[in-house]
């Protein structure tokens, strides 16, 4: 609008059509946006209501009880432990994935026949269903007729009783989601390595420079960018791991394996508390948006100054 | 988008050998190939497990020591789980809320994007970052509200209570708003004096240009509805409304523990037509999934 021109300098059909155009904009754009209105920013700021009230989906009052959920929800140590599950259960998968994922594709990356067979293999578990990944799995961490038993046999152990034993459960639910998740690291990984110009490689060798060398002052600091973006899509898409933990340990054993947005699920549609229900969604949509833009921030800088 | 192509091009050099191995470079390809084959083994063990199970007897998966080859391979158990489970009703589910869900998207995404890419609209960059802010509001948070609202609609265990509520898309719209930016300016132009409204330039110019990008969203939108789990399993609540990974859920649940054999032979009902739509559409997947990452 900063470009106003008087009508009468206008010639009127290209106004007519301008119009038009803008109309059609809105047309177009129009359902997509309506979409989001309806179901992405009114629950957001419905949540925020909620987070305010007392309500279990049945009264037909929701009485407000001002910021008392949130108090609540931050003086009970169960939360503080929910928060502390989350994290441990990211760094792990993150730490995981990140490292496993930048081996795999420093492995893949070497000049190996049938290596996109292998590539696809590492890749294919990010397209299977969560929820069906979790139920196999369940099958695997069988402590008696499990694949994991068996292979621990070979090695003289006895296989814990993975999924209902408090110090077993996490792993085993940060096991499979490396398992999941990995092959995404790795595509990720082996595009940033074709990204790194080949004559700095070239140069580095003329130095003298080893393979060694030349992994810890070309390859790491080229792919630095990268593992800056990966660790942070991780973690976001850690944060949202829902279908494992619901298949795998439905939160337990005795709340171990309970994290923030397992924790939202259970107390929206298992204990029907929605004021506690949108304390835990603000609490979880803050921190997430936290990262959201140290990454935009990131990419930002990257972009200027890169 | 380069990125598989990137990889293909660094491999050519490669394969061309002029010199003999030497020595130590042949032990380095040696261990390269254990090291893989170690690596597809860990990867694809569980799979491989999955499919055994399948074709076991019961009483063999129940007996040690385990076996690693079904003693005496049989089908039963695929019968059985489809008994167990009404999964005709499953697949009926998925396919009408995987089909309508990501053509939903698909359609949206077209309109969107070409909206942002070629049409005159005031404060256009407000629109642009109501869109790009949707990226930031992760499903998860939105389930309470969103419950509420499609009970009120009285959409709960109907399709469009599935469906609806996960249309819009706003990074399948920013990817083919990204291909629609990179067709040629004199074609669109050809196409404008030729007389063509902005639909047909859509349908019968953009579109076709852009017909790999499209296709790659519309992948990505089919994986990510078929395998939708948190959704579906709040808003259904009869058995017949459910889909493959509810009902797959649910199998394990009841059967489960006692009965691994037939709930491995429902997992692949679901597994097996996404892994024959990956063999297929590999390339067009990862690119889709990855897009955006490298080039940031």
């Amino acid at each position: 609008m900063a470009t106003y021109t008087p009508h009468q300098e206008r010639h009127p059909n290209t106004l007519r059509r301008e119009h038009r155009e803008w109309l059609l904009f809105a047309l177009f754009i129009g359902p997509n946006l309506l979409l989001f209105s309806v179901f992405t920013y009114w629950p957001l700021l419905y949540n925020v209501y909620l987070s305010m009230v007392r309500w279990d989906f049945l009264r037909p009052t929701m009485p407000f009880v001002g910021l008392q959920n949130y108090i609540a929800a931050f003086s009970d140590p169960r939360f503080w432990n929910i928060i502390w599950q989350t994290a441990t259960f990211t760094v792990w998968s993150v730490g995981l994935t990140l490292v496993l994922g930048l081996m795999l594709a420093l492995l893949l990356n070497q000049p190996l026949r049938y290596r996109n067979t292998a590539r696809a293999v590492v890749f294919a578990p990010v397209v299977m269903s969560g929820a069906v990944v979790a139920v196999v799995w369940s099958y695997i961490f069988d402590p008696r007729y499990g694949l994991i038993d068996q292979l621990l046999g070979f090695i003289g152990f006895d296989s814990p009783n993975w999924l209902s034993d408090p110090f077993w459960a996490m792993p085993a639910v940060i096991i499979v989601y490396v398992w999941k998740n990995m092959g995404y690291a790795v595509v990720i990984y082996l595009a940033g390595l074709q990204n790194i110009p080949r004559e700095l490689y070239d140069a580095a060798r003329v130095d003298g420079a080893g393979a060694w060398e030349r992994f810890w002052n070309v390859t790491l600091p080229g792919l630095s960018p990268v593992a800056f973006f990966l660790s942070v899509t991780s973690i976001l898409t850690c944060f949202q791991a829902f279908d494992l933990i619901r298949v795998l340990t439905n939160g337990g054993p005795a709340d171990v394996t309970t994290t923030l947005v397992f924790h939202l699920y259970e107390l929206g549609f298992v204990s029907y508390d929605a004021g506690k229900a949108g304390v835990v969604a603000i609490v979880l949509f803050l921190i997430m948006l936290a990262l959201t833009i140290v990454q935009i921030r990131y990419i930002e800088q990257r972009v200027t100054y890169g | 988008m380069a990125v598989t192509n990137e990889i293909e091009r660094a491999m050519k050099p490669v394969n061309v050998r002029r010199r003999p191995i030497p020595l130590s470079l042949l032990a380095w390809r040696i261990v390269g190939y254990a090291a893989m084959i170690v690596v597809v083994v860990i990867i694809g063990l569980p799979v491989y497990w999955t499919v055994m199970a399948a074709f076991k007897e019961t009483r063999e998966i129940y007996s040690l020591p385990v076996t690693w080859w079904p003693a005496k391979p049989t089908l039963a158990n695929f019968p059985a789980a489809w008994q167990a489970a009404p999964f005709g009703r499953y697949y009926l589910n998925s396919f009408i809320t995987t089909f309508f869900g990501a053509a939903a998207e698909v359609i949206l995404a077209l309109f969107s994007a070409y909206a942002l890419a070629y049409l005159r609209f005031p404060r256009k960059d407000l629109v642009f970052l109501l869109l790009l802010a949707a990226l930031m509001v992760p499903v998860e948070i939105t389930i309470v509200p969103n419950y509420l609202t499609v009970a009120r609609l009285g959409w709960i265990n109907t399709y469009q209570g599935i469906i609806i509520p996960g249309a819009a898309i706003a990074y399948g719209t920013f990817l083919l708003r990204q291909a629609f930016l990179a067709v040629p300016h004199e074609i669109l132009e050809a196409a404008r004096v030729d007389g063509a409204g902005h639909f047909r330039i859509l349908f019968s110019v953009v579109a076709p240009i852009t017909q790999p990008a499209i296709v790659t969203m519309a992948l990505l939108s089919v994986v990510s509805k078929w395998n939708d789990f948190l959704w579906p399993l709040i808003v259904t609540n009869t058995t017949d409304m459910r889909t493959l990974p509810i009902g797959v859920f649910w199998l394990r649940n009841s059967e489960g523990f006692s009965n691994w054999g037939v709930v491995m032979a429902g997992s692949l009902f679901l597994i097996v037509p996404v892994l024959i739509g990956f063999l297929l559409a590999q390339r067009a997947i990862v690119e889709g999934m990855t897009a955006g990452a490298v080039k940031g």
